[in-house]
C-alpha cells in the first residue's frame, strides 16, 4: 500500500471538511471581527440534528441516499436557524461593547450548546447506522471510499457556490462592501444588521453539511465532537488568513494534509530504532526487527495547533491574510 | 424662479466645551451649485455631517423637499435624497470600480439573500439594471475604461470621480462634495469642474465644501462663508468676495 497516497486522500477529505466549517469563522470575522468560537458547537448540533434523522429513518424502505439526504435537509435549516439565534441573542446587543466581551459570550454560547446538546442526545455517541455500502476503490496503491468522494466533492461545490455568491452576486457585493467599511455600506444603503445576520446563517448551513459529512467519514456524532472540530477549523482559517474566503479554504486543506502526512509518519520518523545512534543504544528493544517509537498516530491532533502556533509566530496574518496595518 | 431643497434653520452643534455651530441658516435652491466657504475649523464640515446624517444636531432643523428630515440614521439621509462624498476618500478599496456604483444602487433596491441564492427571474432582472445603469454612470463621470480595476488601483483623480459615481448611484436630488478638489493637479481640478457643471446641467443641486476659492468663485451660483461655526455671509460670489466680513475672516484686521 502506498502511504503517501494513502494519506494524502485522507487529508483531503478531512481538510475539505476543516475547509467548510473555516468558511463560517472567516466570513463573521471578515464581516464584524468577531470570532464566533460556538460555531464548531452548530457543527456538532447540525451533525446530531441529521443523525437522528437518518436513524429514525433507518428502518424504512427509503433507498439509502434518500435517507442521508433527508437528514442533511434536516440538519440545514436547524443550524441556520441556531446561527440566526447566535447571533441576534448573544452577539448584536454586544456589537459596540469591548471585543473581549462577545468573545466571552461566544466560549459561554459554546457551553451552553454542547450542553444541550449532552442533556437532548445524552452522553453516548450516536452511530452512523450501517446503511450505505461503502464501496472502496483502489488508485494507484491507495483506497478511496465512496462516503470520501462524496465529501470531496460535495465540499468543493460549497466552496465554489459560496465564492460564486460573495463575488458575483448583489447581496455578495453587499457582503464584502460592509466587510470594508460597515458606515459607508450603510450610507449606501446596505443594511447591517441583515449582512451581519446572513454571514451567519450561511456560514451555519455550510456547518451543518460539515458536521453531517465529518460524522458520517466517522461513522459517530458526538455532543463534544464540535470542540476539537471548531477548533482546527478556526488554525485552518488563521492558517490561511482570518477574513479571507479563499485563504479558510486553502488553509483548510492544508492543514487537512498537514494533519494526515504527520499522523501517517510521525511514527516512522520518531522511532529511535531507525536512527543509526540510539539503535545502538537499544539493541535489546531493536533486536529482530522490534521498535521504539516516541510519538505514535494518537499525537495527530497536535499538528493542527503546532501549525497555528507557527503561522501565529512566523505569519500572523495568515498565507492570504491582508497586513494588519491595511486593517487598522 | 427656483423651489428651495434644503432649508436649515438655527442649526447648533456642540462638542463637548467648542460650539462648532452657532444659529446657522441657509436655504439651498433647486438646480444650483451652492458653495461652503471659511477658513479652517469654521465649521464647514461639521455642517455636512449634521446635513447627511453623520451627526445628531442639537439644536434646529433641516427641511429637505419640504419634508422635515429627521435624520434617524445616514441611511435614511441617504434614502431621502442627500447623497455624498468624503474629504478623504472612502472607496471600498479591494471592490472592482464597477462593484463600488452597483454598492449605491442598494439604496433604492432590494437585495435578499434567498433571491440572490435562487437567481429568481425578478433577481436577474433587477440586477442586470443595476448593472446597466453602474456602467452608465462609469461612463458620465469618464473612468469606465477602469470599470474592473479594483478602487484602489485607480489615480486619485478617477478614485474621486469614481467616489462622485457611487454617490450618484443613489439617485440623490442632492449631491455634497466636501473639498472634492483636495490635492488633485490644475488639470484634475479642471475636469472636476466641468463634471460638476454637467451636473448642475442635468438638474442636480450641488453642495460644494472647497478650500480652493478660485473653484468656488467660479462655479458656484451662490456661497455661503462660515468663520467660528456663524455664516458670515450668503450670496452671489461677486458679492461675497466684496464683503469686507468675509475679506476679514479670510485676511484678518489688525484688531484680532
Amino acid at each position: 500500500m502506498d502511504i503517501l497516497l494513502q494519506q494524502i486522500i485522507n487529508g483531503l477529505t478531512t481538510g475539505s471538511v476543516y475547509a467548510v466549517v473555516a468558511l463560517g469563522y472567516t466570513m463573521v470575522y471578515g464581516v464584524i471581527q468577531l470570532i464566533n468560537f460556538a460555531h464548531g458547537e452548530v457543527v456538532m448540533i447540525g451533525a446530531m440534528v441529521a443523525f437522528s434523522v437518518i436513524t429514525a429513518l433507518a428502518g424504512s424502505s427509503l433507498p439509502p441516499l434518500v435517507i442521508v439526504l433527508a437528514g442533511v435537509i434536516a440538519a440545514i435549516p436547524a443550524c441556520m436557524i441556531m446561527g440566526y439565534l447566535l447571533e441576534r441573542v448573544a452577539y448584536r446587543p454586544l456589537r459596540h461593547a469591548p471585543r473581549l466581551a462577545p468573545l466571552i459570550t461566544a466560549i459561554g454560547m459554546s457551553i451552553i450548546l454542547q450542553h444541550l446538546a449532552l442533556l437532548a442526545w445524552g452522553r453516548n455517541p450516536l452511530a452512523f447506522p450501517q446503511i450505505i455500502d461503502n464501496r472502496v476503490f483502489g488508485i494507484g496503491g491507495a483506497a478511496i471510499s465512496s462516503v470520501q468522494i462524496a465529501i470531496i466533492l460535495l465540499s468543493l461545490a460549497m466552496m465554489a457556490g459560496l465564492s460564486w455568491f460573495v463575488y458575483r452576486t448583489r447581496f455578495g457585493i453587499a457582503i464584502r462592501a460592509t466587510a470594508e467599511n460597515v458606515h459607508i455600506a450603510g450610507l449606501m444603503g446596505v443594511n447591517a444588521n441583515r449582512v451581519i445576520a446572513a454571514t451567519f446563517v450561511i456560514g451555519a448551513g455550510l456547518g451543518a453539511v460539515a458536521g453531517v459529512m465529518y460524522g458520517s467519514y466517522y461513522g459517530i456524532a458526538h455532543y463534544t465532537m464540535g470542540f476539537s472540530l471548531g477548533l482546527k477549523a478556526f488554525s485552518a482559517a488563521v492558517l490561511g488568513g482570518i477574513g479571507n474566503i479563499a485563504g479558510a479554504m486553502l488553509g483548510g486543506i492544508l492543514l487537512g494534509l498537514v494533519e494526515a502526512l504527520g499522523t501517517g509518519y510521525v511514527g516512522e520518523l520518531t522511532d529511535l530504532c531507525s536512527w543509526p545512534i540510539t539503535n545502538g543504544w537499544l539493541t535489546g528493544q531493536c533486536a529482530d526487527g522490534g521498535n521504539f517509537v516516541l510519538f505514535g498516530s494518537n499525537y495527530q491532533d497536535v499538528f493542527a495547533f503546532l501549525m497555528l502556533i507557527l503561522v501565529l509566530v512566523f505569519r500572523p496574518s495568515g498565507l492570504l491574510g491582508e497586513r494588519v496595518s491595511e486593517r487598522a | 424662479m427656483s423651489t428651495n431643497l434644503l432649508e436649515a434653520r438655527n442649526i447648533g452643534k456642540r462638542f463637548g466645551g467648542v460650539q462648532a455651530l452657532k444659529d446657522v441658516s441657509l436655504t439651498i435652491r433647486s438646480g444650483e451649485i451652492y458653495g461652503l466657504i471659511g477658513p479652517n475649523g469654521a465649521g464647514k464640515t461639521t455642517l455636512f455631517n449634521v446635513f447627511t446624517g453623520l451627526y445628531p444636531r442639537d439644536s434646529g432643523d433641516v427641511r429637505f423637499a419640504g419634508v422635515p428630515l429627521t435624520l434617524e440614521s445616514p441611511h435614511a439621509v441617504a434614502a431621502a435624497g442627500i447623497a455624498r462624498t468624503f474629504q478623504n476618500i472612502r472607496l471600498f478599496a479591494n471592490m472592482t470600480a464597477l462593484e463600488n456604483v452597483m454598492i449605491g444602487r442598494h439604496v433604492r433596491t432590494r437585495a435578499g439573500v434567498f433571491s440572490a441564492i435562487l437567481r429568481t427571474r425578478a433577481e436577474r432582472i433587477e440586477e442586470a439594471g443595476i448593472r446597466r445603469r453602474a456602467e452608465e454612470l462609469l461612463r458620465y463621470v469618464g473612468i469606465s475604461d477602469h470599470a474592473d480595476d479594483l478602487a484602489r488601483q485607480l489615480s486619485y483623480g478617477d478614485q474621486r470621480r469614481l467616489e462622485i459615481a457611487r454617490a450618484l448611484a443613489t439617485d440623490p436630488k442632492l449631491l455634497a462634495l466636501d473639498e472634492p478638489a483636495a490635492g488633485m493637479n490644475a488639470t484634475e481640478t479642471a475636469a472636476l469642474r466641468s463634471l460638476i457643471e454637467g451636473l448642475r446641467d442635468d438638474g442636480l443641486t450641488v453642495l460644494l465644501i472647497e478650500h480652493d476659492v478660485k473653484l468656488v468663485m467660479g462655479l458656484c451660483d451662490r456661497v455661503a462663508v462660515l468663520d467660528y461655526g456663524e455664516k458670515i455671509a450668503e450670496d452671489v460670489p461677486e458679492a461675497v468676495r466684496a464683503n469686507p466680513k468675509v475679506i476679514e475672516a479670510y485676511l484678518g484686521v489688525g484688531t484680532r
